[in-house]
């Protein structure tokens, strides 16, 4: 999900390693005891969580630009508030989740600096455009909601700090998927025009929603140890189907249809089936290829490079005081 | 990168009157005015607290895990402690 673009990583073995530490750190992880930061663990642990933890909080910041380009032309007031919190939320929640990364022993700098020079990667799903104010509640209703989906799980991760911030997270973030909805439902109660623009928001918002949840089992590399450390829970096609399943009577609700001719109702599991996930498409945009990549990091870059003196400002502010009170 | 660091603080906050405060994580802030109002917008969106505390990371003396067991072991057998060790007859009540 926020963490999908966990391909180019190498878990290699670590050397060094006691074996009998390894399995005892296992075995707690198996009795569901949580990891805590000075605690010992495998470095291999170290490094996806942090990993992990840094792409999810990437996510969150670069996740603020495609919403916050509508801040300015929310068509009320009481969007315009909502929205504003949300975006705002979306900065809280990443700066929580630096923050657990950081009890991991990497400082928040370096994560900055692996975002803005292209080594982190962030979701996917932020590298598509914002197009109409339509977009805004399908961004609630899909992308949020897979994020819960993806997120409720990572509520009980075995690392501690992560796992806390979650829960902040979580409980924030089921605002973010309301008032997602209630945009387009708004939208779809309206005029003819205005429920084509929900109906154009979802048929650009389905897919890539989908492709939120990562590369399909067989082919994603992390998962079987991810599942066995208990940083995950739950496999990507297991998440992608449950989201599937929560979300086309929502749709249905809206009176919209999905962009997949594939998509039918199965009785005898109870699931909604869903046609063929154009993976060239997802591998494309994590390459940097998708319609926003490019605009993106610049414009984190540029909000990194003019916000400098802000932080130059107060560190010598900071030594000022300190030098004050020591002659004082 | 090149730049300077800001220092790590720990942050706790009191939830209701008569509850401790309770740590909800970390900001950077270069001093203690500037890391309450960090903690302040971070981690009371909600109307989670009435009360801020911030500590310096680095000030926090913290028990070592590896020391778990020296520490809290021999507390293990000692059940005496515990009110349950205690045998009163059931005619004699509540105690």
């Amino acid at each position: 999900m926020y963490t999908q673009g966990l391909l180019d990583a190498k878990d290699g073995p670590a050397g060094g390693e006691d074996a009998a530490q390894v399995a005892r750190f296992e075995a707690r992880v198996a009795a569901e005891d949580k990891v805590e930061p000075n605690d010992w663990m495998p470095e291999a642990y170290r490094r996806t969580l942090i990993r992990q933890i840094s792409q999810h909080a990437h996510s969150e910041i670069v996740g603020m630009l495609p919403e916050g380009n509508w801040i300015t032309r929310a068509p009320s007031l009481r969007r315009k508030a909502a929205l504003l919190a949300k975006v705002q939320d979306e900065g809280g929640h990443g700066l929580y989740l630096y923050a657990a990364a950081e009890t991991l022993g990497i400082a928040r700098e370096e994560m900055v600096e692996q975002l803005l020079t292209g080594k982190a990667k962030y979701s996917s799903i932020f590298n598509y455009p914002t197009l109409s104010w339509a977009d805004i509640g399908a961004i609630g209703w899909l992308v949020d909601g897979a994020a819960i989906m993806n997120q409720i799980p990572l509520c009980r991760c075995s690392y501690g700090p992560y796992a806390r911030a979650m829960i902040r997270i979580c409980k924030e973030e089921s605002f973010h998927q309301r008032q997602g909805y209630e945009i387009m439902l708004t939208l779809c109660a309206g005029t003819a025009a205005q429920k084509a623009m929900a109906q154009d928001a979802l048929d650009r918002w389905w897919w890539p929603s989908l492709m939120m949840f990562g590369p399909p089992d067989q082919d994603s590399q992390h998962s079987d140890k991810s599942i066995r450390w208990k940083i995950k829970r739950f496999s990507n096609d297991e998440l992608r189907q449950k989201f599937v399943d929560a979300t086309v009577p929502q749709g249905h609700h809206l009176g919209l249809r999905f962009p997949d001719a594939d998509l039918r109702f199965d009785e005898a599991t109870g699931h909604w089936r869903f046609g063929a996930i154009d993976w060239s498409e997802f591998r494309n945009v994590l390459a940097g290829n998708g319609p926003c990549n490019r605009q993106r990091m610049q414009q984190r870059r540029q909000a990194h490079d003019e916000g400098a003196w802000v932080r130059e400002a107060a560190i010598a502010y900071g030594e000022k005081r300190r030098a004050r009170e020591k002659t004082a | 990168m090149s730049e300077k660091t800001m220092p790590l603080w720990e942050v706790f906050i009191r939830a209701r009157s008569g509850l401790a405060h309770k740590h909800v994580g970390s900001v950077h802030a270069v001093d203690a005015a500037m890391a309450l109002a960090a903690a302040r917008d971070v981690y009371t969106r909600r109307g989670e607290g009435l009360s801020i505390w911030v500590v310096p990371s680095a000030q926090i003396t913290a028990s070592d895990p590896a020391d778990k067991e020296m520490l809290f072991e021999p507390t293990a057998s000692k059940i005496y402690r515990h009110p349950t060790f205690y045998k009163v007859p059931d005619d004699v009540g509540n105690m």
